[in-house]
């Protein structure tokens, strides 16, 4: 059975296969209207103050995932009808006050928010700053510090609190990680979807013999589908209406040949080269670091490659990449890419499309998925392509000097980033992720369990082919354009 | 000019695909026919069963495996140049 980590998936999932289902019977646009009635039955709300709340949030849900009403490109979006129920205020003063007499609180506060009525420190909320100093002070440990999980959550800097005190994202410095899609307590942060599109397009191919739609899965499905086995997945895929499933694993052993060419031929001259798998990480070097941007690795994403190939052997080609990421769904606007992936679905959206389509996993039989290396299918996590660079550089016997920081969320990453533009960084790659553990960590994912990335290696070690250049033996990739060109 | 395609998707691939590319490739390149047979991979041809699942031109799909190559590429290509 299908397992959800929380309510806030489940919700979501909801939307999403109620959305599927009508697309499936071609309904969707006289009929969507209903989809509240369907999932919030009443009479009695299951999580907010009255079930008339709780259908209007699935109003917007539906309309963010069918795409309407929204003029902002980005594909995060805050739900405005969800997001009411954090608290105001940040800084509390708690029972814990003893009002004790060295009032370090007030001394330390730079802007004269403390002040003590009867024996008790008091924050005016005009006042305070949110600079948290009060709190590290206080020898009690009395003030507590209700931060919003999405901001706490975005390592970006990009969300803050407007004057109605919903969340608010700055498109500017939104780099579409998903951390705060994750961590929203009630799901008011949700990412664009795609899964009209894809479904339209599977429908499409069914009656179009010039049409051969493939869904290109990335290496973190390992982890996702813990009630079944991922052959029975691949099957399952497929009988969405795929004409087949290939690993974007493979991409990735394109991705690390020409990565590990690429440093080789160029680390003498740039110093430090970042990765480019990860689109968010990319991102956030483009708007926060953009004195040292001409050190991102030009190699595309292995989703891209991949995408590259298939086009390349099959004309009549369409692709859909489905993986645990959100930042995907930006990197397939960026225009130079529009010739290779043409949609983005999450894993989230995945299981809600299978179960749409009454497609039953546990009673499919095992399909194979078997493309790539045991190096393209670790690179879904925190340390597979340096891992993979090494090895290709061993194999090809190059003379460098391969120094990676493997940096593990987008903290680790700013370091790193930090270190690099004033010449200090104690090594010469930066491998960046800007989710935890890497892509199994990623924001759109089922789980976020510590067994992941012993999953990743297990599958990992199923790979028929054990080196990149076995993977790729029979390709003749010296035509596909791997570089980009950053807008 | 005639096109062999082999598929390369997962099934095929397990059963030896690659290996048949690369045997036929050198076929191909031993007898000096590069202007008249190609060589392509291809995903799934949609018959799994039938791996490793090759297709000369559009004629129906020979399932071919990678002992196998030499006498395949006799029959259905040489015979027909």
């Amino acid at each position: 059975m299908r397992r959800f980590e929380n309510h806030v998936q489940k919700i979501k999932y909801e939307v999403l296969r109620e959305i599927s289902r009508l697309v499936l019977e071609g309904t969707l646009k006289e009929k969507k209207h209903l989809i509240p009635e369907v999932i919030d039955k009443g009479p009695e709300p299951r999580t907010r103050c009255c079930i008339h709340k709780e259908r209007a949030i699935t109003v917007e849900r539906v309309n963010l995932a069918i795409g309407d009403n929204y003029t902002s490109n980005n594909v995060i979006q805050v739900l405005d009808e969800a997001c009411d129920e954090c608290p105001i205020d940040r800084f509390v003063v708690t029972e814990a006050c003893r009002g004790c007499l060295a009032h370090r609180c007030t001394d330390v506060c730079p802007v004269g928010a403390i002040t003590f009525i009867n024996h008790r420190a008091y924050i005016n909320q005009h006042k305070c700053i949110e600079c948290g100093k009060c709190k590290n002070v206080c020898p009690y440990n009395a003030i507590s510090d209700v931060m919003r999980p999405c901001r706490r959550a975005c390592r970006a800097d990009a969300l803050s609190i407007n004057e109605k005190k919903k969340a608010v994202i700055d498109d500017e410095k939104c780099i579409q990680c998903g951390a705060c899609v994750y961590q929203c307590p009630f799901g008011a942060i949700m990412d664009k979807s795609y899964i009209i599109d894809a479904l339209e397009l599977l429908k499409e191919s069914r009656l179009d013999s010039n049409l051969n739609v493939y869904a290109i899965i990335a290496p973190a499905i390992s982890s996702q589908f813990t009630y079944v086995k991922i052959e029975q997945v691949i099957t399952g895929i497929k009988k969405l209406g795929f004409h087949d499933v290939v690993e974007v694993a493979l991409g990735a052993d394109m991705v690390a040949l020409h990565e590990t060419k690429e440093y080789a031929e160029s680390i003498e001259e740039k110093n430090v080269i970042t990765s480019s798998c990860c689109p968010a990480f990319v991102s956030y070097i483009q708007k926060n670091y953009p004195e040292i941007k001409d050190k991102i690795s030009s190699t595309v994403s292995p989703m891209i490659a991949i995408s590259k190939l298939i086009k390349k052997i099959d004309p009549k080609g369409k692709v859909v990449f489905i993986g645990p990421c959100t930042a995907k769904k930006m990197e397939i606007k960026q225009e130079n890419f529009s010739e290779s992936t043409d949609y983005v679905i999450t894993f989230e959206e995945l299981a809600a499309m299978i179960d749409a389509a009454d497609i039953r996993l546990e009673e499919c039989e095992e399909g194979l998925l078997n493309n790539a290396s045991f190096f393209g299918r670790i690179f879904a996590r925190s340390g597979g392509l340096s891992e993979a660079i090494n090895h290709i550089i061993e194999e090809e016997n190059l003379e460098v000097d391969f120094r990676p920081i493997r940096c593990d969320g987008l903290d680790e990453c700013d370091k790193a980033l930090k270190m690099t533009k004033v010449n200090r960084l104690n090594g010469n790659f930066i491998e960046g992720m800007a989710c935890k553990g890497g892509c199994i960590g990623g924001a759109a994912s089922l789980t976020h369990g510590p067994k992941d990335k012993n999953e990743v290696d297990k599958y990992g070690k199923l790979a028929l082919e054990s080196k990149v250049k076995d993977s790729l033996r029979i390709f003749d990739v010296d035509d596909i354009e791997f570089h980009r060109k950053f807008s | 000019m005639k096109t062999i395609n082999v598929c390369i998707g997962s099934a095929c691939h397990l059963k030896g695909a690659y290996n048949v590319v690369n045997s036929l490739q050198k076929i191909v390149k031993e007898k000096g026919l590069k202007d008249e047979v190609t060589v392509k991979a291809a995903f799934c041809l949609g018959e799994c069963t039938k791996a490793v699942s090759v297709k000369v031109d559009d004629k129906p799909i020979v399932s071919v495996s990678d002992t196998e190559v030499e006498e395949f590429f006799k029959e259905y290509i040489l015979r027909g140049l």
